[in-house]
């Protein structure tokens, strides 16, 4: 990343994490959770949320002790500050809703372990002031939501023919149940990245046709 | 649900619920270290390490935590020990292996943030092991991720000879290969019992 980031807030501070940086399809973090709870619209769409919530808590937090944490000891504590939140995000959805907790799993508690929060920590937050941290936190948690509800209403249109729970097709459609089993996770990840790489070579196509043609030109 | 035997339990985390490839766990060294075989083995038997170390800590500190009624420090707990063990390894790999050390690079304390050892010690909780059981899961799951990170490494290895369409080079194959290879445990399903 660019070390000479302006300390100013800009738009780009928030963006970053939803376009450029996508936190599931530029930079392929925090995987697990990924793939796994994205069976559902509604599992992938709560995940995102719980794990933006830890995100820009963490990210506050850092921040504000950035001065203070030892530079030796600072993975530590971010891990710990982390933790923290997690043990209350776990707590707070098995208060709300106890299906969403059981359908969910360990996954809550794996958030600790997320790559892109502590990688967010390390990166970003322990070198900004608190309000450009949240920011760019807060983006990231928008892009990584995102990404899985990208990742988990495809599952749960093709794997049973549904989205949020309401049936889209008629009584005759035949779900590929390969979607809502752990291959269908890969097989779709693949194919948005399939989708953008694409998109971006014939980009790159275009610019260097456009390009070779002004050369002619002149 | 009936006492699982130990040997259900190994097989049923090496291969029908193998930790990688039916659980999701450990996804990020499963995509960056498997590259090669030299490094992939290795690495499977560092992070098996570690997860028996994690599991029985865990063990004990989740007999310590009920005992004082504790339970909401678990999770912090256990990702401080996780860390310390991860430490431990990263020590003794330095001093008896550097190059080995060198090779796996960032990955080797990025063993803390791999969800499979927090994950073996978050399971065995849940489902409420006992020490035994404990130790057979951990092994189970150690040996799976091994043999699901030799496992991509030696196909990633002949792919780099192969003709790929230059759209779908790097992780969107690597992804594309995984799926097949879980396509393929699930024919596992039903062996643990």
């Amino acid at each position: 990343m660019n070390p000479q980031q302006p300390e100013r807030l800009s738009m780009d501070t928030f963006l970053e994490g939803i376009w450029r940086q996508n936190p599931v399809f530029v930079m392929m973090l925090g995987m697990c959770p990924t793939l796994a709870v994205t069976v559902s619209a509604v599992n992938a769409l709560s995940m995102g949320v719980a794990t933006a919530f830890v995100l820009v808590a963490s990210a506050l937090l850092v921040s504000l002790l950035r001065h203070a944490v030892p530079k030796e000891v600072r993975i530590a504590t971010y891990i710990v500050i982390i933790a923290t939140f997690v043990t209350v995000v776990d707590y707070a959805i098995q208060a709300i809703s106890l299906a969403l907790y059981d359908a969910l799993g360990a996954f809550i508690q794996l958030i600790v372990v997320n790559c892109i929060i502590l990688g967010r920590a390390e990166a970003h937050s322990s070198k900004h002031p608190p309000l450009v941290a949240v920011t760019n936190a807060l983006g990231m948690g928008a892009g990584f939501t995102i990404g899985l509800f990208a990742l988990g209403s495809v599952r749960e249109i093709f794997g049973t023919g549904t989205l949020f729970g309401f049936p889209l097709f008629g009584p005759d459609f035949q779900p590929w149940v390969v979607m809502v089993l752990p291959p269908g996770g890969f097989f779709v990840l693949a194919a948005w990245l399939l989708l953008f790489a694409w998109f971006r070579r014939r980009k790159e196509r275009l610019a260097a046709l456009a390009a070779g043609g002004q050369q002619h030109g002149a | 649900m009936a006492p699982e035997t130990l040997g259900q339990i190994f097989v049923n985390a090496l291969l029908a619920n193998n930790f990688v490839l039916a659980m999701f766990l450990g996804l990020c060294p499963f995509l960056g270290v498997s590259g090669r075989l030299s490094t992939a083995f290795p690495m499977g038997v560092a992070t098996s390490f570690v997860m028996l170390v994690a599991s029985l800590c865990a063990y004990g500190l989740n007999l310590l935590l009920t005992q004082f009624h504790l339970e909401f420090l678990r999770l912090i707990s256990y990702i401080v020990v996780i860390a310390s063990a991860v430490q431990l390894v990263e020590m003794v790999l330095k001093k008896f292996s550097p190059g080995l050390f060198r090779a796996l690079g960032i990955y080797l304390p990025l063993i803390t943030t791999n969800c499979a050892v927090l994950g073996v010690a978050l399971f065995q909780t849940a489902r409420e092991y006992s020490f035994l059981q404990s130790l057979a899961f951990s092994f189970g799951g150690g040996a799976g991720f091994t043999l699901a990170l030799v496992l991509m490494a030696s196909v990633r290895e002949r792919l780099e000879l192969s003709d790929v369409p230059g759209v779908a080079q790097g992780t969107a194959l690597s992804l594309m290969l995984a799926g097949l290879l879980s396509l393929a445990f699930m024919g596992f399903a039903g062996l643990g019992g």
